[in-house]
């Protein structure tokens, strides 16, 4: 039987499903009997899931008008240059 | 119904290549908020990550000829605002070069010691502003090498291949620099979201 040390060690290949059905049925069976790893294991994912659902920031509209004029600059530049 | 789907990236890619006007500044409209993610996740610095934000995109439409479409499109940008990102931060770091083992070892290794269940669900009890800040600020806590192995797989979503290729990195490396990351940031958000369930039974 896996230990919680072993548990850990593999959580990430868990989480990302990258794990041979056998080793995957005995940590599923693991976490299921082990309090401390069911705790680590929710909240692993839950602390996943909330920094992939967070959309990023927009750009601060000065930012991105002087992003936009420098890439029209460079167009430009481009196109005289040929 | 005609369904007008917008124009793949690759699509866009070609038509800047042979000259048309808004093809490349779409690109950039497009993915403009993810690289300025990148970058201010990885240079900590509201200066350096916009002009990393800016010279991605003046590298980009340089280099957009030797784009061959054998990575997407964005893998491709996200590459470049790392690099950037990183020539910041070594810039920054004119004092004492802290190696990256040295680093590393400080890191917490994969220690718990916060156990305890969440109150609900955060994203239900908290604006989707005050996530961001707390994401940002915990992301920087972190170290490099641990930072920029999180920000390419679990908030970019780039795969362990890429981000190992980019980073330069084996993949038993980008495992379990990803894996000490997750476990650091778990710790640090359950010590924000932890049920106070102490408290809430003080008075019996
Ligand atoms: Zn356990």
């Amino acid at each position: 039987m896996p230990s919680c040390k072993d548990f850990l060690r593999e959580l990430t290949d868990y989480l990302d499903s990258c794990l041979d059905p056998e080793t995957k049925k005995e940590l599923d069976k693991h976490v299921e009997e082990c309090p401390t790893c069911w705790v680590i294991l929710d909240t692993t994912k839950k602390t996943l899931k909330i920094y992939k659902g967070c959309a990023p920031k927009a750009v601060p509209a000065a930012l991105e008008d002087k992003l936009m004029a420098a890439v029209q600059a460079k167009m430009a530049e481009r196109k005289c240059g040929q | 119904m005609t369904s007008t789907e917008p124009p793949t990236d690759e699509h866009l890619v070609e038509l800047a290549k042979t000259g048309d006007n808004g093809a490349f500044p779409e690109l950039v409209k497009r993915y403009s908020r993810r690289i300025l993610r990148v970058a201010r996740n990885i240079t900590n610095n509201d200066e350096d990550s916009e002009d990393v934000l800016q010279e991605t995109f003046m590298k980009a439409y340089t280099h957009l000829d030797g784009f061959q479409g054998n990575s997407r499109f964005y893998t491709w940008l996200v590459r470049i605002a790392m690099n950037e990102s990183l020539m910041k931060l070594r810039k920054r770091k004119t004092g004492r070069v802290v190696s990256l083992d040295e680093e590393l070892s400080t890191g917490e290794d994969t220690i718990t010691r916060e156990i305890a269940v969440w109150e609900g669900n955060p994203e239900d009890r908290y604006s989707q502003e005050e996530l961001r800040e707390l994401l940002d600020t915990t992301i920087a806590s972190l170290p490099e090498g641990f930072r920029t192995v999180f920000v390419l797989r679990d908030v970019e979503e780039l795969s362990t291949e890429e981000t190992a290729d980019m980073l330069g990195l084996s993949i038993p490396a980008v495992k379990s620099r990803l894996l000490r990351a997750r476990l650091q940031l778990r710790e640090k958000l359950t010590r924000v979201f932890k049920q106070k369930g102490d408290d809430a039974f003080a008075f019996l």
